[in-house]
């Protein structure tokens, strides 16, 4: 009878998480506010019953009471983080909000799921966390000096770094944190925005040749700080999202080619210095051969990915547990193997609308350096997503990176919501920036009738170099005007 | 920036649904997989069945439940169904995932899992083909060794016999002893047994003369019952001198000297090319586990190793499988056709799932060569080395072999490979008796095989 239950919500989950990433797209066809409104409430009634049905399944499998009242505390908490979201933040993009609950929701399932103990935790950092993160916008909207800390943020990102690589606990081959208190943390993670601040910071007003060269030499004693500590991952991360911002501050392709060949020449170099690298490269050429050496991990995680399937094995009708840390960077193979394909694809279709939105406010804003932040926080974002996703389906060597919002971590989970939260304060700022622009506008008009002629002229003309300007990001994703009221 | 990531993804789905598609089911089936055994929970095993109907291997539940696996023709069907206690082998290993999956109609399914009653697995079909895997088994008789017999126009495998075998009713019982036997009855010799070819790498000789000589028409030689370079001497079998041969009567006569005479006339370096096209040293086709084959002839080798080579001793090994995909190139117009063991899967009530469609699977030599090829193994039946099976109610072609292996003297390793009706080849054959006095030799086995084929016909 429970086999029924299980198999049939297994389909109807399915369909439910295809009607949630239909939507996140089909909802930029719609010119009515009305429709893009109710579709955004859709949403929240898709999770919501998404959610209803894993934990009716999860209560039946292992008949534990203490999940009924778990369920309703996350019922709660994506209720009211909704609802703060969307009262106090108006002008906030509500897809963003939709999104980061049900990443979170499908998050605490599969956890839920895998570690009962681990999934209760996750619970109790993800609601100080949104709690916390709830004032990030209000910082970004108000403080008005954050574009003028460069030195801090680089001083405090290579310290934060410096500090791990030398103290740090070693797991599962890397250094990646130490513990304070029992709470272990993960500083690279926190550094990644911190890193990218510090970009957006140094490149905001100039690209003179004298800040560029500054500003890669910071750039790379992070990546080397990180390849030290054996964190290849964030090593890449930071890599990438440096190259991109470059990029888009200069428009200067040289860079990016530069910065391709010397990566390229690194990985080279890597591979024949450091024997975990190279390990990682033999495993993810055939994880089959090198089983006893470093491959069983992905090997199960094909076996995974593999048995599961189009339609998945059902919750708890599975083995993910085979699959090491199948909580953190392999989850995305326990949802595969559990959910089904399908699922996991809608699941990445709905990473990707994230990155959308995350450079739909990029290509919004006026200012240069909240610009340059708000893209660099998308790459960052959609580039893990990127790599633990082709990590754990061999399409890339594995590199050891959480999948943002759903993995267990907790410095994953406050990194990612904080991520969240800067993306929110800045479509507040773009809305401010709006209306600023609006009312200086109105003043002007009121002051143009005597000098109509003359004025008119050069306003129009400087509108035109200020959208030029703005083509260093537009043009890259067609989004209708006035999108941003929305969301 | 922005289409660079989104194009990467949709790279990455599309990766991901390649790999669903088309890798999943190898990676699935691996060993290391332990969530094969899980789905056993769920699924009564299916059956495995030749390409009659009848039943090779089946699971039995009892009244209390518990299952046990039967195989109606013990030690008949061995190594090629295999075994699926004490871990897998043969078909229940590489078709664990299709015996553990359920595609029965779909009410019933539902019914099932509402009783919490198990599903009953596929069936799985094979193109095996009972009376000739009883007719080669038969003739192999006490020997150990192997017989493969396929139909070249399809690449179905017709029959797979090893010996030593075992019964795998018993292997649970059985299996200290088994593991540990000095004889390897568990391995299965038609693919991973590696021996030397003797004379049946004659023709992968001929193919090369053929290639670098163009006109082979104008060959002669004196035999004189040896030959003798660099202070090597070989002779030919039994010392006989077959006196002046061209290459068709040096293939038919199997004439060592002949061989060795081309052999040393050869270019190695396009020799070994040919035998790398005719897949030694590669992978084969195969749905079960096989061994390499290995030519490891080079330029700087001295003559006597190239003669060696040329007439089949020397360095060279080969399964008789690989051997068995040689000659239906040559019977099939040098087209090799993939072979396969599974027919088709159906339900356990009939329905196709999946049906195998024959396919090729690479061009190994030129139509004409394999044209000449055959001629000169029709030969070998006519008036040489495989006359046994001339003046039958059928023809046939072959080429018979002799394979020293070194440690017992006058126990010598006896080949056949050949195929049945050489105008239109139904059966290619290929066949090993190991350390045979000449008692038995692996001709009889063809012939036992082929008089058993032409008798059912009539049937």
């Amino acid at each position: 009878m429970v086999n029924v239950i299980v198999e049939l919500f297994k389909y109807l989950m399915i369909f439910i998480i295809v009607m949630y990433a239909y939507s996140c797209f089909s909802i930029f066809r719609y010119r009515s506010e009305r429709k893009r409104k109710a579709t955004l409430r859709r949403q929240n009634i898709w999770m919501y019953l998404l959610h209803l049905m894993a934990f009716i399944i999860l209560y039946l499998e292992t008949e534990n009471v203490t999940i009924i009242a778990f369920y309703l505390m996350q019922v709660v908490l994506f209720g009211v983080t909704i609802f703060l979201y969307t009262h106090l933040y108006p002008k906030a993009s509500r897809l963003v909000v939709n999104h980061m609950c049900m990443l979170l929701c499908i998050g605490f399932i599969m956890l839920t799921r895998l570690n009962y103990t681990k999934a209760l935790k996750q619970f109790a950092i993800a609601a100080c966390a949104i709690a916390f993160s709830l004032v990030v916008p209000v910082i970004i909207r108000k403080v008005k000096w954050l574009a003028e800390w460069g030195r801090l943020y680089a001083v405090a990102g290579m310290i934060a770094l410096a500090v791990v690589a030398v103290m740090g606990r070693v797991s599962y081959g890397a250094k990646l944190g130490f513990s304070v208190g029992g709470i272990s943390i993960q500083p690279s993670e926190l550094v990644k925005i911190i890193f990218v601040f510090f970009v957006a910071a140094s490149l905001k007003a100039s690209v003179t040749l004298k800040t560029v060269v500054i500003t890669t030499a910071v750039a790379a004693v992070h990546v080397l700080i990180l390849v030290a500590s054996k964190d290849l991952g964030a090593a890449l991360i930071i890599f990438v999202v440096y190259l991109v911002m470059l990029y888009v501050a200069t428009r200067q392709p040289l860079y990016i080619l530069a910065g391709l060949a010397s990566g390229s020449a690194a990985s080279v170099a890597a591979y024949y210095l450091f024997h975990h690298v190279k390990t990682r490269v033999v495993v993810w050429r055939d994880p089959f051969t090198a089983y006893d050496s470093g491959g069983y991990q992905v090997a199960q995680s094909l076996f995974a990915i593999g048995t599961g399937s189009w339609f998945g094995m059902g919750l708890f009708q599975g083995s993910p547990d085979s699959i090491p840390v199948a909580d953190e960077d392999f989850i995305f193979s326990a949802i595969s193997e559990e959910l089904g394909l399908f699922f996991a694809l809608c699941l990445i279709l709905i990473c990707v609308s994230c990155y959308i939105m995350f450079l739909n406010i990029a290509m919004q804003l006026r200012n240069q350096f909240y610009k340059l932040v708000a893209l660099g926080l998308g790459t960052c974002y959609i580039f893990q997503v990127f790599l633990t996703i082709g990590g754990v389906t061999k399409f890339i060597p594995s590199t050891g990176v959480t999948l943002p919002l759903v993995s267990y971590g907790g410095s994953s989970l406050l990194s990612s919501l904080i991520m969240f939260a800067i993306i929110q304060g800045l479509y507040i700022l773009r809305e401010d920036e709006e209306e600023n622009i609006e009312r200086k506008k109105k003043e002007r008009e009121k002051s143009i009738p005597e000098r109509r002629k003359a004025g008119k002229g050069k306003e129009e003309k400087g509108k035109q170099r200020v959208r030029q300007g703005d083509l260093s990001v537009r043009g890259s994703v067609p989004v209708p005007d006035g999108i941003h009221r929305i969301f | 920036m922005t289409y660079l990531f989104v194009g990467l993804f949709l790279f990455l789905m599309g990766y991901i649904v390649y790999f669903n598609v088309v890798k999943s089911k190898e990676i699935i089936n691996s060993p290391y997989n332990p969530r094969l055994d899980s789905m056993a929970d769920r699924v009564v095993r299916g059956t495995i069945t030749d390409r009659a109907g009848n039943v090779l291997a089946q699971t039995h539940t009892g009244d209390d439940g518990t299952e046990s696996r039967y195989y109606p023709y013990a030690n008949l069907y061995a190594h090629v169904v295999g075994y699926s206690d004490q871990g897998k082998a043969g078909l229940e290993s590489s078709e664990n995932f299709e015996l553990l999956t359920s595609n029965a109609f779909f009410p019933e399914k539902l019914k099932k899992e509402f009783k919490d009653e198990k599903n009953i697995g596929d069936t799985v079909v094979t193109t095996l083909d009972t009376g000739l895997q009883q007719a080669a088994y038969q003739a192999l008789g006490a020997n150990n060794g192997a017989v493969v017999i396929m139909e070249p126009g399809t690449g179905k495998i017709l029959a797979m016999v090893s010996k030593p075998d075992y019964d795998p009713n018993t292997v649970s019982q059985n299996w200290e002893w088994l593991s540990g036997d000095a004889n390897s009855s568990l391995l299965n010799r038609a693919t991973q047994g590696q021996y030397a070819p003797g004379s049946v790498m004659k023709l992968v000789t001929t193919l090369e003369y053929m290639r670098e000589a163009g006109d082979v028409s104008g060959y002669l030689y004196n035999c004189t019952g040896e030959i003798t370079h660099d202070g090597t001497t070989i002779p030919c079998a039994n010392h006989s001198a077959h006196g002046q041969v061209d290459l068709a009567a040096s293939f038919a006569f199997s004439c060592n000297s002949s061989f060795c005479n081309i052999g040393l006339s050869l270019n190695v370096n396009k020799y070994r090319e040919t035998a790398k096209e005719l897949l030694f040293d590669s992978r084969l086709p195969s749905e079960l586990p096989y061994s390499r084959s290995r030519f490891r002839l080079k330029s700087s080798d001295s003559s006597a190793d190239k003669m060696m080579t040329a007439m089949g001793q020397g360095e060279t090994l080969v399964s008789p499988y690989h051997m068995a995909l040689i000659t239906c190139a040559v019977a099939n117009g040098g087209v090799l056709m993939e072979p396969y063991l599974v027919d088709r899967i159906t339900n356990y009530t009939g329905t196709t799932v999946r049906q195998h469609k024959p396919q090729k699977y690479a061009q190994l030599m030129s139509s004409s060569e394999a044209m000449q090829i055959k001629e000169y193994m029709k030969d070998a039946v006519e008036y040489g080395t495989a006359s046994v099976l001339s003046g039958q109610g059928y023809s046939a072609a072959g080429k018979t072999g002799t394979a020293e292996y070194g440690s017992k003297e006058g126990l010598n390793h006896s080949w056949f490979i050949g195929f049945y009706n050489p105008d239109n080849p139904e059966l290619v054959i290929s066949a090993v008796v190991e350390e045979t006095d000449g008692g038995t030799k692996a001709v009889n086995v063809a012939k036992a095989v082929f008089d058993s084929y032409y008798g059912s016909m009539w049937e």
